[in-house]
């Protein structure tokens, strides 16, 4: 199947990636041509597979329940594009 | 000294013939001279690797040292390092330094390994030319208007201009085994989980594994012996006992069945790549190996649920790069929402966008079942075909890549074509297997060509020990690239 305008602007929104207008096409055109290639898989009988989710087959580790990190908020926030007094700045989102 | 391997390295460096200062200053001296062209590295950091050096010479002074310590590498860009910047190839992260190491940089600094610099790379590991960076294309040094091969192309290429000895990488689709391959260089993709991702930036988790690239597979087994093992950082990190993956060098070829695949010698394959292939088994059949004529009926089918599951695992790992904790941020927006939007406009480059939305697509409500777990099932059947082929063979031999390096530029309009090359390497990390390229020879333009050894779970030591017996015997490793000469 093929994908519309619209549907290319319902994933970027999903996505959160902003697409300019005069690139929409191009995008398109692109986007159904790798969906066209994947197609071929969707043919192939699979009833009674188990899906593959990993490389290799094994369960989570587990450890005991206890502290392990030590603070380091400020060595991880020093990367961050805007902080201040040890909380990450955003647009403001409730008026 | 440029054209040693590792093993003569640690000799030279054990016997004093050379220091560790001195052979990172002839590596620096020489990517300062042949670099602005190759384009190889993002950044290289002369003090750090010089301070690096300095260190490693007082810990053979001292008697302390390993087979490594000395010997100068370079991390492909997507391994987190806190002495030099990773940027993962992309505006994203083009200042990024990050508060911590990776363990495999850490292994390697732990082995006394002399980091030079980090390697330029498709951007989030995402292709399979290298052309794919923020930070420009990589050239390959056997043909400057060539690609290297992606995406680890800076690594394959600054190891195959013998600007450094060793370089590492990262494989998911193929990103070790095919540059290696179009740079005439050695690359090893282990099997999954034996190599921590503790710190490399996560492209599709099910699949990223890292690996070695070199000059032999003898030094592929140096490198591993350090890379591997244990870390509890990484959830998918296997716990197995350290193993010694130089042990099998010297492997008997007599009775090894080598599986031949008949859909890796079809349609579609340049001649010359077949025809150095085919020399390659023959010279395997002459040591007493034996052919066994295989089918993986399944392995046409890699290609598309290679570019399901990748860009589903992409879209969701690469969500995190919100504008809020840590890389680029757009200067301009209305809000929040249009916050995200234009800081991944801006910071992702075309083909992780596009890969992103596939990614969304086949995750999405009312296609996640005919897509995503559809590719799940037939990822099933691959790893199954390999099942049944390690039941009747060793080792599986085919070309690495169907083509030999291509023109920079040739198919960056045209994604699919550039996909599709990732034929022969993509079904190894879907089914978790190990598998490595060697070179085998050159085509009618003098460009290299890739071997590739496919082998079952943990069979990673005699893989090199395959590859090791054909390079005691062939040369093409120690050829070096006409545009850079020793």
């Amino acid at each position: 199947m093929s994908l519309t305008p619209d549907d290319v602007r319902r994933l970027a929104r999903l996505a959160r990636i902003a697409i300019e207008p005069a690139d929409e096409a191009a995008v398109l055109e692109r986007l159904n041509r790798v969906l066209g290639l994947i197609e071929e898989m969707r043919a192939v009988d699979t009833r009674g597979i188990e899906p593959m989710a990993h490389a290799v087959d094994t369960a989570q580790r587990l450890r005991p329940d206890e502290a392990r990190e030590i603070d380091q908020r400020a060595l991880y926030q020093s990367v961050a594009p805007a902080v201040e007094e040890g909380l990450y700045l955003v647009p403001k989102v409730i008026e | 000294m440029l054209n040693a391997t590792l093993g003569e390295l640690s000799r030279a460096l054990a016997a004093k013939q050379v220091s560790s200062v001195e052979l990172t200053r002839l590596c620096l001296e020489r990517i300062a001279r042949l670099d602005r062209e190759l384009n190889s590295f993002i950044s290289v950091g002369e003090e750090v690797a010089l301070a690096a050096a300095r260190q490693a010479d007082e810990r053979r002074a001292r008697g302390d040292a390993g087979p490594l310590t000395g010997i100068p590498l370079a991390h492909k860009d997507i391994f987190c390092t806190r002495s030099l910047r990773t940027t993962c190839g992309s505006r994203m992260l083009a200042d990024y330094v990050s508060p911590y190491d990776a363990h495999v940089v850490e292994q390697l600094a732990r082995a006394g390994m002399a980091l030079l610099g980090k390697c330029n790379m498709d951007e989030f590991a995402m292709g399979s030319s290298s052309e794919a960076s923020h930070f420009g294309a990589v050239r390959n040094p056997w043909d400057k208007r060539l690609v290297p091969g992606g995406s680890s192309g800076g690594s394959a290429a600054a190891v195959a201009a013998r600007l450094v000895p060793a370089a590492t990488g990262t494989d998911t689709g193929g990103s070790v085994r095919q540059p290696a391959a179009m740079c005439g260089v050695s690359g090893l993709k282990p099997t999954y989980g034996v190599v921590s991702r503790y710190g490399i930036v996560a492209f599709a988790s099910s699949l990223d594994q890292a690996g070695p690239l070199a000059k032999s597979a003898a030094d592929l087994a140096l490198l591993m012996s350090a890379m591997a093992g244990f870390d509890a950082r990484d959830s998918t990190s296997l716990d197995r006992p350290k193993e010694d993956y130089a042990r099998s060098l010297d492997i008997d070829l007599r009775g090894l069945r080598l599986g031949l695949p008949r859909e890796y010698f079809g349609e579609g394959i340049y001649a010359g790549v077949r025809a150095a292939v085919e020399e390659a088994v023959r010279w395997y059949e002459s040591r007493g190996a034996r052919r066994v004529e295989l089918e993986l009926p399944n392995a046409r089918l890699g290609v598309p649920v290679y570019y399901v599951i990748a860009p589903a695992e992409a879209s969701s790992n690469l969500a995190r790069f919100d504008g809020v904790r840590y890389g680029h941020r757009a200067a301009r927006y209305r809000d929040l929402i249009d916050m995200y939007c234009r800081t991944r406009a801006e910071g992702f480059g075309a083909e992780v966008k596009r890969r992103i939305l596939v990614g969304t697509y086949v995750l999405s409500h009312g296609y996640y079942d005919a897509y995503y777990v559809q590719a799940q099932k037939v990822r099933r059947l691959i790893a199954g075909d390999f099942a049944q082929a390690f039941e009747r063979c060793d080792v599986i031999m085919g070309p690495t890549s169907p083509t030999t390096a291509f023109p920079i530029g040739a198919k960056v309009d045209d994604p699919v074509q550039m996909y599709l090359d990732d034929i022969f390497t993509v079904s190894a990390p879907l089914a978790g297997l190990p598998a490595l390229s060697i070179p085998c020879g050159f085509d009618a333009a003098g460009l290299p060509v890739g071997l590739q050894l496919t082998g079952n779970y943990f069979s990673e030591a005699r893989l090199l020990g395959i590859a090791h017996r054909y390079q005691q015997a062939t040369d093409w490793h120690l050829r070096v690239p006409r545009e850079t000469p020793l």
